[in-house]
C-alpha cells in the first residue's frame, strides 16, 4: 500500500486496458459460436447431401451414359405420404409397393386432393430410408422437384419416376420412399385473402366441400 | 508474504456495505461468491424435492401421486433445475470466492459484470419455476419434454410454458457466459508477480479451461433455442421435417453444446479434488503438468463426442465408430487425473477429515459413473442401454457422486477460510456416510433395472422391476434428507457457537495463497499482491 502510488496505478491501469481486451476477444467468440451454431443448420444439410444422411435425395437425376441393370438382384421399394399439420389435403400413393432391380427405371404414381373451397401451394419433401441408400435413390421424374398448386376441390395425379444406382450396397433390400407435403409458407395469403396463420386452413370446416 | 498482507488489513479496508444494498448491488468477489452458493444451495433443495416425488411415485409399481402428464413436468424441472441451478451455480460460486484469493487478485477482473451475472439467475429460475407453479395452479402444463428438450416434443407439441422456459435458457446462457469471461479475465490478468500459469493450482486451472468450455457451447444453446423460439412462433422450420429442417439436427446442435456441458459440470470437480487430496495426503500433486494436460485433452475431446448421446437415431456405420473411438478416447485423460490422484496419496501420511472422505468417495464412485460410459460408448450395448436407467444410473453416478461431491468437499475443505470457524467434524461425518450409503442404495440398484430394460422417465413400470426400484425410493428419501445435516452444519459454522476458531492455515498440510489470508479471509484481500516464489 505504502510502496509507490505511482507504479500501483500504473498496474492497476494495464490490468484495466487488458480487462477491456480480454473482454472484447471473448465477446467476439461469443458472437462467433452463436452464429456457429445457425451456420450448423446448412453445414448439415451439406453433410446429409454428401452422405445421405437423413434420408435426404438429390437433386434430379440426369445421366448420358445408359445404367446396366442388374437383374442378379431384386429391392422391395415401399411408398409412404403424410401430410403436415395444417395441410387439409389428401395424399397417398396409388402402389404402395414395387420390386426393382438396381437399375431399371420404374414409374409409380401418388394422388393428391384439395379437400377445402380454397387454391393452395403445396411442396413435397422427400425422405429415404435407409440413410445409406439415400444417394443411390436417383429421381428422373419427380412433383417434388417444384411446388404443386391445387384448385379448390382439385384432385390430381403425379408421377414419379426413380432408378436405384446398380452400385449401392450389397446388404439393402428393402428402400422406403416418403414424402410430407406442407402448405407453402405464405402461399395461403397469396391465394385466399384470410388470416395468416398455417392454421387457418385447418379451421375450415371441410364438409363445405 | 505475510507482512505485505498484514501491512493493508487496517478498518479502512474491511470496511463492509450494510443491508440489503451489501447485496444487491454487490461487486465484491466473495459476497456474489457467497450468493451463488446460497443460490445454488437453496435450488438442491428444490430440484431434490421434485426427485423426491419423482421416487415416491416410482415406489411401487402403477400410479400414486401424480399424473403422467405431471410427472413429465418433474423429471424435465429437476434435470434443468440441478444442471443449471445447481451444479454450474455452485461452481461459479466456488471460482468467485477462491479464484482471486488464489491466484493473488484483490477482486474479479469485472466486478459490475460479476453482480450483473449473479442477478439474472433468480430472474431466470424464478421464471422457469413459475412454469410450475402455473402447472400445479392448473394454468397449463410446465415444460414436460425432458431437460434434453428435444424437437419436435419442444417445438410443435411443447406446452405454451416452452416460450418461459426458453427466455429462461437465455438468461442462464448469459449469466453463465459473463461469469466465463470474468474468471478468464481474473485469470489472464489479476495473477499476482510470480504467479505463472505453471504455477496456478490445479482448481484455477480446471476453472480455466472449464470457462472456455462455457464461451465455446453457451452460445451454441442460445442458438438451439432461439431456433425453437421461431419454430414456435415465427413461422421458420429448422425442425420440422415438414417444413424442410430436421428433427435430427435439434440433437445435433443440442449435443455440441451438452457434451462439453457435461465437462463443464465435471472439470472444477477434479480441480477441487486436486486441491484436497495432495493437502489431506501432505504432498505435492503427483505429476502437476500432466493434470493440466489431462484437463485440457478431455475439453478437446469433448467437441468431437457428441454424437455417442445419439447413436440409435440412424447414423452411417462409419460415423458411429469415430464417435465410439472418440469417446473411449476420453478414458485415457481420465485415467492419467484417477492415478495421479491415487499416486499422491501413495505413502502419504493421510487423515481422514470431511473434505478428504467426500475426495476419497469421489474418486471411487465417480470412476465407476465413468466406466458405466465406457459400456455406453460401445455402440451395439448402447442400443440395449440407451434410454433405460442404467443411463439414469450413469449420469447421476457422475453428476452426484462426481460433481455434487466435489462441491460438498469443496464447501467442507474452505467453510473454515470462509467463515473463520472450523465445521463440526462429527456432523460432516455424519453427513459423508450417511450420504455415502444412501446414494449407492439410490443409484446403484439402477444398473440393474436398467440392463434389464427399464426405460427412464415413465411414471410407470413392470412387475419385474418393483423390488429395485422400492430399494431406490427408501435410498433416495435417506440422501434427501441427509442433506438437511449439511445445512445445519453450515448454519452452525457460519453462526460459530460451540465452534473452534480455524487457524489461518486451517489444515496442516494446506498449501497456496488462500491459506496465508486470515480466517475469515478480510473483505478486502491482496489489495497490494502478493509476491510468489
Amino acid at each position: 500500500m505504502t510502496a509507490n502510488p505511482n507504479t500501483q496505478q500504473d498496474a492497476v491501469n494495464s490490468r484495466n486496458v487488458g480487462n477491456k481486451k480480454v473482454t472484447r476477444n471473448l465477446l467476439f467468440a461469443v458472437v462467433g459460436m452463436f452464429g456457429f451454431g445457425f451456420a450448423l443448420v446448412p453445414l448439415y444439410d451439406v453433410f446429409c447431401d454428401i452422405t445421405g444422411l437423413n434420408g435426404k435425395t438429390g437433386e434430379q437425376y440426369v445421366s448420358d451414359v445408359p445404367v446396366q441393370i442388374d437383374t442378379s438382384r431384386e429391392i422391395k421399394v415401399e411408398f409412404l405420404a403424410n401430410v403436415n399439420d395444417g395441410m387439409p389435403w389428401e395424399f397417398k400413393p396409388l402402389t404402395y409397393s414395387v420390386k426393382v432391380h438396381p437399375g431399371e427405371a420404374s414409374r409409380i404414381e401418388y394422388v393428391a386432393r384439395n379437400k377445402t373451397d380454397r387454391d393452395i401451394v403445396g411442396q413435397a419433401i422427400p425422405s429415404v430410408s435407409p440413410g445409406q441408400a439415400a444417394s443411390y435413390f436417383q429421381k428422373t421424374e419427380c412433383f417434388c422437384f417444384t411446388e404443386q398448386v391445387l384448385k379448390a376441390g382439385e384432385e390430381k395425379i403425379m408421377p414419379v419416376v426413380f432408378m436405384i444406382d446398380p452400385s449401392i450396397d450389397e446388404d439393402v433390400h428393402e428402400v422406403t420412399l416418403s414424402y410430407t407435403f406442407f402448405i407453402k409458407p405464405g402461399s395461403e395469403d397469396a391465394v385466399v385473402n384470410t388470416d395468416k396463420k398455417t392454421s387457418v386452413a385447418l379451421s375450415t370446416p371441410l364438409t363445405q366441400h | 508474504m505475510s507482512a505485505v498482507i498484514e501491512e493493508h488489513h487496517d478498518d479502512h479496508h474491511d470496511h463492509k456495505p450494510t443491508g440489503i444494498g451489501r447485496w444487491l448491488f454487490s461487486t465484491n468477489h466473495k459476497d456474489i461468491g457467497t450468493m451463488y452458493l446460497w443460490f445454488s444451495f437453496t435450488m438442491l433443495f428444490v430440484g431434490g424435492a421434485l426427485a423426491l416425488v419423482i421416487r415416491a411415485e416410482l415406489f411401487e409399481p402403477g400410479l400414486q401421486f401424480v399424473e403422467p402428464e405431471f410427472f413429465n413436468q418433474l423429471t424435465t424441472l429437476h434435470g434443468l433445475i440441478m444442471v443449471f441451478g445447481v451444479i454450474m451455480p455452485a461452481f461459479v460460486g466456488l471460482a468467485n470466492w477462491m479464484v482471486p484469493m488464489m491466484i493473488g487478485a484483490p477482486d474479479m477482473a469485472l466486478p459490475r459484470m460479476n453482480n450483473w451475472s449473479f442477478w439474472l439467475l433468480p430472474g431466470a429460475f424464478g421464471l422457469l419455476i413459475s412454469s410450475l407453479i402455473m402447472s400445479l395452479m392448473g394454468m397449463g402444463s410446465a415444460p414436460n419434454f425432458g431437460w434434453t428438450f428435444y424437437a419436435p416434443l419442444s417445438t410443435t407439441y411443447g406446452p405454451d410454458s416452452t416460450d418461459f422456459f426458453i427466455f429462461s435458457v437465455h438468461m442462464m446462457g448469459i449469466s453463465s457466459i459473463m461469469g466465463a469471461i470474468n474468471i478468464i479475465a481474473t485469470i489472464i490478468n489479476m495473477r499476482a508477480p510470480g504467479m505463472t500459469y505453471m504455477k496456478m493450482p490445479i482448481f484455477v486451472w480446471t476453472w480455466f479451461i472449464t470457462a472456455y468450455l462455457l464461451i465455446a457451447v453457451m452460445p451454441v444453446l442460445a442458438g438451439v433455442v432461439t431456433m425453437m423460439l421461431t419454430d414456435r412462433n415465427f413461422g421458420t422450420s429448422f425442425f420440422s421435417a415438414a417444413g424442410g429442417g430436421d428433427p435430427v439436427l435439434f440433437q445435433h446442435v443440442f449435443w455440441f453444446f451438452g457434451h462439453p456441458e457435461v465437462y463443464i459440470m465435471i472439470l472444477p470437480s477434479f480441480g477441487i479434488i486436486s486441491q484436497i487430496v495432495p493437502t489431506f495426503s501432505r504432498k505435492k500433486i503427483f505429476g502437476y503438468s500432466s493434470m493440466v494436460y489431462a484437463t485440457s485433452s478431455i475439453a478437446f475431446l469433448s467437441f468431437i463426442v457428441w454424437a455417442h448421446h445419439m447413436f440409435t437415431t440412424g447414423m452411417p456405420v462409419q460415423a458411429e465408430l469415430f464417435f465410439m473411438y472418440a469417446t473411449m478416447l476420453i478414458a485415457v485423460p481420465t485415467g492419467v487425473k484417477v492415478f495421479n490422484w491415487v499416486s499422491t496419496m501413495w505413502k502419504g501420511s493421510l487423515t481422514f477429515e470431511t473434505p478428504m472422505l467426500f475426495a476419497i468417495a469421489f474418486i471411487f464412485l465417480f470412476t465407476i459413473g465413468g466406466f458405466t460410459g465406457l459400456m455406453l460408448s460401445i455402440v451395439p450395448a448402447d442400443f440395449q442401454y440407451h434410454d433405460t436407467y442404467f443411463v439414469v444410473a450413469h449420469f447421476h453416478y457422475v453428476l452426484v457422486t462426481g460433481a455434487l461431491y466435489g462441491i460438498f468437499a469443496a464447501v467442507y475443505f474452505w467453510i473454515p477460510k470462509w467463515t473463520g470457524n472450523m465445521y463440526d467434524e462429527g456432523l460432516g461425518k455424519l453427513h459423508f456416510w450417511v450420504s455415502t450409503i444412501s446414494v449407492n442404495v439410490l443409484f446403484f440398484p439402477m444398473h440393474f433395472v436398467g440392463l434389464a430394460g427399464m426405460p427412464r422417465r415413465i411414471p410407470d413400470y413392470n412387475m419385474q422391476f418393483a423390488e429395485f426400484n422400492a430399494i431406490a425410493s427408501v435410498g433416495a428419501f435417506v440422501f434427501g434428507f441427509a442433506q438437511l445435516i449439511l445445512l445445519y452444519n453450515v448454519i452452525k459454522t457460519i453462526r460459530g457457537k460451540n465452534t473452534v476458531k480455524a487457524t489461518d492455515q486451517v489444515w496442516e498440510g494446506a498449501e497456496g495463497l488462500e491459506w496465508t489470508l486470515p480466517s475469515p479471509a478480510p473483505f478486502h484481500s491482496f489489495t497490494t499482491p502478493p509476491t510468489v516464489k
